[in-house]
């Protein structure tokens, strides 16, 4: 293979959702693409393409590619969404392009924590304050402060607690925790990584193209007409429900009497619910930030959270898994307990260094700075949710999350996406890189500095005016 | 409860989850065991691949005797050559640069949110240039980790359940353990001290620690580890070409662990790419871990070279990308900073030094253990000495040197039935510890 600059006139960017799941096989698609971050952060592409002389004469292993692997329709969503930006930028060089896109944050770390990770750092260089291996499942005073600062009043324990490097990580540790003989069940819309985490373990069948779902997955979906809430009494059992609250990529976050709900469908079924709680601090209303906050849910619900989107931990890494003692699996061995073996055997710990930042963002003064980070984003989002509504969208989400989720009826998301790429020079996400419950949906994410939001808005304004 | 078989005795001991601190840490141990019959189960199944898992990894065990041992005897000082846990300080401009890495997060023009699920560019080409200089491997064949424990479970992930796999015997615990849990292997046969499906390749004194690959049926997977662990080990160019020969042959992948590369003393091979024709059927992996100290840190790095294709020609390298966007999010960026630093001219430097350190304990170990009449393996090219104790459980010598003159070790068993009779002994250890735990020792077994 070689490896050449990506030239826009050789590119084939079809704008339509049935080449974005096409065939993933390597006969169709043979170029590879590798994206590359450039200093002002934009990527840049590199495709490479296998010449077909090579590919005869080329010497194979004998080993047969994972099925699962090959099941999965493209590639996944946020790398494809680089990639169309990186393909914009080279087609509009000049253009000041704004990503609210990939929910990637752009304010700085407030200073007590990098100052913590600084420290550390220098520490590790010291005889006194060098550590080498730290705990697998994390350093005891951050899983305690953890448990006092999230779940002091619903009794999850530090030693519930297992600190990991993000929540992207955890969730496939849990995949592999479950095996491939669960079935599972997800929101629809949803973000990525439950479904695509799910084929590649083998949990599901092939991709079905007339509904753009993958078999034996259960989709429950989320729209305006239900409020965002699943009719849960025509949803299957499934052995596991992933549930996202605050909503990625709706915003919508489930009020208590829908979760409570949600743990009662779990006790009837005797499933076990992966609460992905990421957004948990862009709550505003009375809503809530736990699933542990509803009485039973410690013996149905894993809870994943992450310092992502609170402390801009994104690059750093760091994120949480809450798995209660009560959870158990059917023979009454308890869930816990085989998480901690895979964290032990397939995991090493998050850097020490990320932990340290962890622990000073839970200080007093690290809450506080978070709690700014995060109102800073929430101004963000209102100010686009200001915009959509001003001009007649039907919008939803921003109030409890970082996403505004806007509606453009009998639209293909992914030509709104690219007209509106094409003419604002702002990337969104289109709703059914989701799941086909996202498709007529744009998720805009609020995640941004100031002046490129109140730019992008102004260009919305001009666009659909 | 957990069991840990002896062979001649089954041991009972409280389940722990442990913290693998060190001495001056806090104790904690908290108690998970079968929950009371009150608890309300859910009706989902344990994964049966979960269940054929024998006891706990070998290392949190270790960790978890080394603390009853505290517990029991608190005003001993017990030295840890166990664990293969690095002792020595960062160098500073390693320490520095994450320092003042993490400092400019705080600024406008430093901020860096998600970086790229492959590794940050630089430290990419840095690696490429640096490590495998003159070997032709390019910087967008190299995938950065956070470490090689997690890598080897992303590349099960990758292969499947399917793949059938060799290991060396002894092993590092993790390719057969993360093999059990993807489903590629079979029940454990107490009898033999392996896991059906599983092909063991026997490396011990007999067979100079490479096996013999005529008598190695074929397998997808090859794991091989050189330097090894835990035999200390280096394999030799002629064996690494009979291997990516065998492998060629077969239409194997060898899955190449050159973790321990930094210490290699002699002519052996640092990398399975010096070998020709590796490029089309190895993948190699390794760890900022051991040669800079970075095992809290963090930091690792996976080869997965273009010419690498299954049977229907699709590139592995392209699947193990889609693994990397959608199963993990990068490795931490300030360990990456702090990457970066150990390889320039001055980090390198800095970092060879700490290598030299364990080198020479290393040197010290085998030199004590040889004074005392025993076969000694190892330490050479690896920061691992392995002691041979003819026709004795493993197990048991482990206890009664823990026992006898609290110095930690691992017992070879825990690698596999290979290690049977063999004590691994770390060269990792501050200097006076490791001039302390030879000296006791020698009291012990001369």
């Amino acid at each position: 293979m070689h490896c050449i600059q990506h030239n826009p006139s050789t590119t084939s960017l079809s704008s339509s959702a049935s080449s974005i799941h096409g065939q993933n096989k390597f006969s169709d698609i043979r170029t590879q693409s590798i994206s590359v971050r450039g200093r002002d952060g934009g990527r840049s592409m590199i495709k490479c393409i296998a010449t077909s002389s090579s590919e005869k004469t080329a010497y194979k292993t004998q080993v047969s590619r994972n099925e699962n692997l090959a099941k999965l329709q493209a590639g996944y969503l946020f790398p494809e969404i680089a990639r169309r930006r990186a393909a914009h930028l080279l087609k509009y060089p000049d253009a000041h392009v704004i990503s609210l896109g990939i929910g990637d944050t752009t304010e700085p770390i407030p200073q007590v924590i990098t100052t913590a990770m600084a420290e550390r750092s220098r520490a590790l260089s010291t005889v006194k304050g060098y550590s080498g291996y730290g705990a697998e499942q994390g350093e005891k005073p951050l899983r305690a402060a953890i448990a006092s600062n999230f779940y002091a009043d619903v009794g999850i324990e530090e030693d519930d607690i297992f600190v990991s490097d993000g929540a992207k990580s955890d969730i496939s540790r849990l995949q592999v925790l479950f095996g491939s003989k669960v079935t599972m069940a997800v929101q629809d819309p949803s973000y990525p990584a439950y479904v695509d985490s799910s084929v590649i373990m083998g949990q599901t069948g092939q991709f079905q193209k007339d509904v753009e779902k993958y078999g034996k997955i259960e989709y429950m979906r989320c729209n305006p007409e239900n409020g965002f809430f699943p009719d849960l009494s025509k949803v299957f059992r499934t052995d596991i429900i992933f549930f996202c609250s605050p909503n990625n990529p709706t915003g919508s976050a489930a009020s208590r009497e829908q979760l409570i709900k949600l743990v009662q469908f779990a006790k009837d079924n005797g499933s076990i619910i992966v609460y992905d709680s990421a957004y948990a601090m862009y709550v505003s209303e009375n809503k809530p930030r736990s699933i542990f906050e509803i009485p039973g849910a410690k013996e149905v619900a894993i809870e994943v959270s992450s310092f992502s989107k609170y402390a801009g931990f994104t690059g750093v890494r760091l994120g949480w898994t809450v798995i209660p003692k009560e959870l158990l699996y059917s023979d009454g061995f308890p869930v816990a307990k085989d998480f901690n073996r895979i964290v032990c055997t397939a995991f090493n710990g998050a850097s020490n260094i990320a932990q340290a930042g962890g622990l000073a963002c839970l200080s007093p003064e690290g809450i506080k700075a978070m709690q700014d980070v995060v109102g800073f984003y929430k101004e963000n989002t209102q100010i686009i949710m200001d915009t959509f509504n001003s001009l007649g969208f039907k919008v939803y989400g921003g109030t409890n999350a970082p996403y505004v989720w806007v509606h453009f009826p009998g639209q293909s998301s992914w030509d709104v996406f690219n007209e509106i790429l094409e003419k604002t020079h702002v990337v969104t996400t289109p709703g059914s890189g989701f799941g086909p419950g996202g498709e007529g949906f744009i998720r805009v994410s609020a995640f941004g500095n100031r002046n490129n939001v109140l730019e992008a808005c102004s260009r919305f304004k001009q666009l659909y005016k | 409860m957990y069991k840990i078989s002896t062979g001649s005795s089954i041991m009972h001991c409280p389940a722990l989850l442990e913290s693998r601190s060190r001495l001056k840490a806090q104790m904690e141990t908290s108690v998970v065991s079968a929950a009371p019959d009150y608890f309300t189960r859910t009706r989902v199944s344990r994964n049966v691949n979960m269940e054929k898992l024998q006891n706990n990894y070998l290392f949190p065990e270790i960790s978890s005797r080394e603390l009853e041992h505290m517990k029991k005897y608190p005003h001993a000082k017990v030295i840890s050559l166990g664990i293969g846990d690095t002792t020595e300080p960062l160098p500073e401009i390693v320490a520095l640069s994450m320092a003042n890495y993490a400092r400019c997060l705080s600024t406008p023009e430093g901020y860096k949110g998600y970086g790229l699920e492959q590794g940050n560019k630089e430290l990419r080409k840095a690696i490429a240039e640096t490590l495998y200089k003159d070997l032709q491997i390019k910087d967008t064949e190299v995938f950065i980790s956070d470490g090689s424990q997690s890598e080897i479970s992303r590349l099960q992930l990758l292969l499947g359940s399917k793949v059938t796999i060799a290991v060396q015997d002894p092993s590092f615990p993790a390719y057969i353990d993360s093999g059990v849990i993807m489903g590629q292997a079979g029940e454990f046969d107490h009898a033999s001290g392996r896991y059906q499906k599983i092909e063991y390749m026997k490396c011990g004194p007999e067979n100079n620690f490479f096996p013999d690959l005529h008598e190695t049926p074929r397998t997808d997977i090859i794991f091989f580890c050189s330097p090894n662990n835990p035999t200390g080990q280096a394999a030799s160019r002629e064996q690494l070409e009979q291997l990516v020969e065998f492998a060629q042959e077969n239409g194997s992948i060898i899955v190449y662990d050159s973790a321990y590369a930094a210490f290699v003393s002699d002519e052996s091979p640092r990398s399975i790419y010096e070998i020709p024709g590796a490029r089309k059927v190895a993948i190699e992996v390794s760890s900022f871990s051991k040669i800079a100290g970075f095992t809290g840190v963090r930091l690792g790095w996976t080869v997965v070279p273009d010419e690498l294709l299954y049977s229907d020609g699709f590139p592995v390298l392209h699947d193990f990308n889609r693994i990397i966007c959608t199963c993990f999010n990068g490795a931490s960026n300030v360990a990456q900073a702090g990457g970066l630093a150990c390889l320039s001219t001055e980090g390198l430097a800095a970092v060879h030094s700490a290598v030299d350190h364990y080198k020479e304990n290393a040197r010290i170990l085998v030199d004590s253990f040889t004074s005392l009449g025993l076969r000694v393996y190892g330490g050479v090219n690896a920061p691992y000495v392995w002691v041979h104790f003819p026709g004795s459980k493993s197990w048991d010598v482990f206890s009664e040197i823990l026992e006898k003159t609290h110095v930690t070790t691992v017992p070879g068993s825990g690698f596999g039935p290979g290690g049977e009779e063999f004590i691994r002994v770390t060269a990792f250890g501050r200097r006076d510890n490791i001039l302390e735990a030879s000296r006791r020792m020698k009291s012990l077994l001369s």
